[in-house]
């Protein structure tokens, strides 16, 4: 049977599903047209001198961005060791021990931390940290990454020890094994692919967080003289170069923006491979 | 039954099930959880209180009129906030009126009509778009878009210039751009909420449409978007609290310009980008603390709109008739 409207309505489903794939497209042209403008621009400007070497003096032609990516490193690291562990440590507690009272205060919490614009992270940590020393420093950069890593750890970590079968605590528990051993020899290496690809998912957004470094951190065109000190980061680097009048400096913005989001981009590829493993790959 | 467990507890080398060793293990264990876990609230508490206190200056000095005042002259100290909240609102707007549509496009491909292998590939690489640091963007946005924008300006002047909203200069810069940028930002966040959202409809209900002679595409508009409308608005209002604090991207395009304008063309400012440009260089103690009051008007704000967000999106997980 066929009913009378049938090949205009099977137009209109047509027509629509035509117009949903041009909207995926669309979005994913926005993505290819990043990446192949930030490759062709910026890989053309790195070399050698540009990953190794310190900034020249303003006006002068050349020099590199070595101290911000060894900032970059230094400060994320850190505020990946602050954050990690609270993160995941928490994320246990939720999943494992909470009531679901405490759970819920703790997970409003997170929840609220998460949504907070990353630049108010910026002025918690400059006053907390930056006001007391009087003096911007890397060490302040880190605790705004680390407290933006925190929750986005912490709901993942919760998300995947849920993951783990009941039954599979019960017989370690059956066993005689202390509840605090279950945990941590038992659940958490089940879950502990997903566990990581949380981690390493928000170590590459920190990474690429400039708001909260611009009055923590601050920048500095020489090496840093440790954690206490003004620091030099890539993110930061960029922006600095990008608004500056000078065309050289368009174009290390160009190679430092490359680089950056090779590194966003391979951990977050690396993150969703890890995942990929079955859990509970560890027998 | 029970002897084969006991015997097995015994060759495991277990003694006692849980000797006062291993209780107090327990108990170390359980307390460094919950010292873990209760910083969260801690530093959701002391967030909250620092930006009460040290903006104090400000509500001391300027009252609640702060929110509604148009002047911003930091070196007679004057502030208010106006110029900035519009700048923000406006390209927040904008983004969503841009992306809101796309994305739900997108999502409803990726979840209802791509095949899956299609459907897997386009996920991963929208998600991927989301993790793009928004200084990049921005970079795009200042040597890609602003030129495009700056050229295609004079035509939007020289056809709907009679509105309000497109009249003015071509500067390329400005709330067009921003909001432009803004839209390529939370287009990732619409589309994955928005497919995770779809993707929790019962099949049985979609299969019921298909079953009755429906067409792909009148499922989805009959059965399955209504049935995660909530959820839907919710991932918009997620994807609004994104675009509200978002900064760098929005500093680097909107021209940094204090004043409110009817016109799209025209520079602005915004609440993030004004903090941005201007903390580091604040002199006066009533000048940092009436950025840090913009700071909590940012954080009150986007903790409203997440609040929302979340209860929209766990409506849905509810039973049906539980609605």
């Amino acid at each position: 049977m066929r009913f009378p409207d049938y090949a205009r309505r099977k137009q209109v489903d047509r027509f629509a599903t035509a117009l949903s794939a041009a909207c995926a497209f669309f979005a994913l042209a926005a993505l290819f047209a990043i990446l192949g403008y930030i490759a062709s621009k910026g890989a053309a400007a790195v070399n050698w001198d540009f990953l190794t070497q310190l900034p020249k003096p303003v006006g002068e032609i050349g020099g590199g961005i070595a101290n911000s990516i060894v900032g970059t490193a230094k400060i994320v690291g850190l505020a990946a060791l602050l954050g990690g562990p609270i993160g995941i440590l928490g994320g246990i507690y939720l999943s494992e021990y909470a009531s679901s009272r405490t759970a819920f205060w703790v997970r409003y919490a997170a929840d609220a931390l998460n949504g907070v614009p990353s630049i108010v992270m910026g002025i918690f940590a400059y006053s907390i940290i930056v006001l007391p020393l009087k003096r911007f420093s890397g060490l302040a950069g880190s605790i705004a990454l680390g407290v933006i890593l925190i929750p986005i750890v912490l709901r993942n970590t919760e998300e995947f020890m849920r993951l783990v079968p009941r039954s599979v605590r019960e017989g370690a528990l059956a066993l005689g094994i202390p509840r605090w051993k279950c945990v941590l020899r038992v659940a958490l290496p089940t879950a502990a692919p997903g566990v990581l690809t949380g981690l390493l998912l928000g170590i590459s957004r920190i990474a690429g967080e400039t708001a909260p470094l611009i009055f923590t951190a601050f920048g500095n065109r020489f090496w840093d003289q440790g954690m206490l000190h003004p620091m030099a980061s890539l993110p930061l680097t960029i922006y600095t170069y990008a608004i500056s009048p000078y065309e050289d400096w368009h174009r290390q913005a160009w190679a430092g923006a490359f680089i950056l989001l090779m590194f966003v981009l391979t951990a977050n590829i690396l993150a969703r491979l890890l995942m990929r493993r079955p859990t509970g790959g560890h027998s | 039954m029970i002897p084969v467990i006991a015997r097995s507890i015994a060759r495991s080398g277990v003694k006692k099930v849980a000797g006062p060793r291993e209780r107090a293990g327990d108990r170390v264990f359980q307390a460094a959880l919950c010292a873990a876990a209760m910083s969260v609230v801690a530093l959701a508490l002391a967030l909250a209180c620092r930006l009460s206190i040290d903006s104090r200056l400000l509500w001391k000095a300027m009252g609640p009129g702060f929110l509604w005042g148009t002047t911003w002259d930091p070196v007679a100290e004057v502030f208010g906030a106006l110029p900035f909240i519009f700048g923000t609102l406006v390209t927040s707007a904008l983004a969503l009126l841009i992306a809101v549509p796309l994305g739900i496009g997108a999502a409803v491909f990726l979840s209802e009509m791509a095949p899956r292998r299609v459907a897997a590939v386009c996920g991963f690489l929208i998600e991927l778009l989301a993790a793009v640091p928004s200084v990049i963007i921005g970079l795009m946005g200042i040597f890609v878009l602003v030129p495009v924008v700056r050229s295609v300006e004079p035509f939007l002047i020289s056809t709907l210039g009679r509105l309000p909203l497109f009249s003015g200069f071509p500067y390329g810069v400005g709330m067009l751009s921003a909001g432009l940028v803004l839209a390529m930002m939370v287009l990732p966040y619409i589309t994955t909420i928005t497919r995770e959202v779809l993707m929790t409809v019962p099949s049985s209900l979609k299969e019921g449409a298909l079953a009755l002679g429906a067409t792909r595409w009148e499922t989805v508009h009959t059965v399955s978007l209504p049935y995660a409308r909530s959820a839907v608005v919710g991932a918009v209002f997620l994807a609004l609290g994104r675009a509200l604090g978002e900064t760098m991207a929005v500093t680097m395009v909107i021209g940094n310009t204090p004043k409110i304008s009817a016109s799209l063309l025209d520079p602005g400012y915004s609440m993030a980008a004004v903090i941005a440009n201007e903390f580091a260089e604040a002199t006066s103690d009533a000048y940092v603390h009436a950025l840090i009051g913009i700071g909590l008007v940012l954080f009150v704000l986007t903790l409203l709109i997440n609040g929302c967000a979340r209860w929209m999106i766990l409506r849905l997980a509810r039973p049906a008739g539980a609605r």
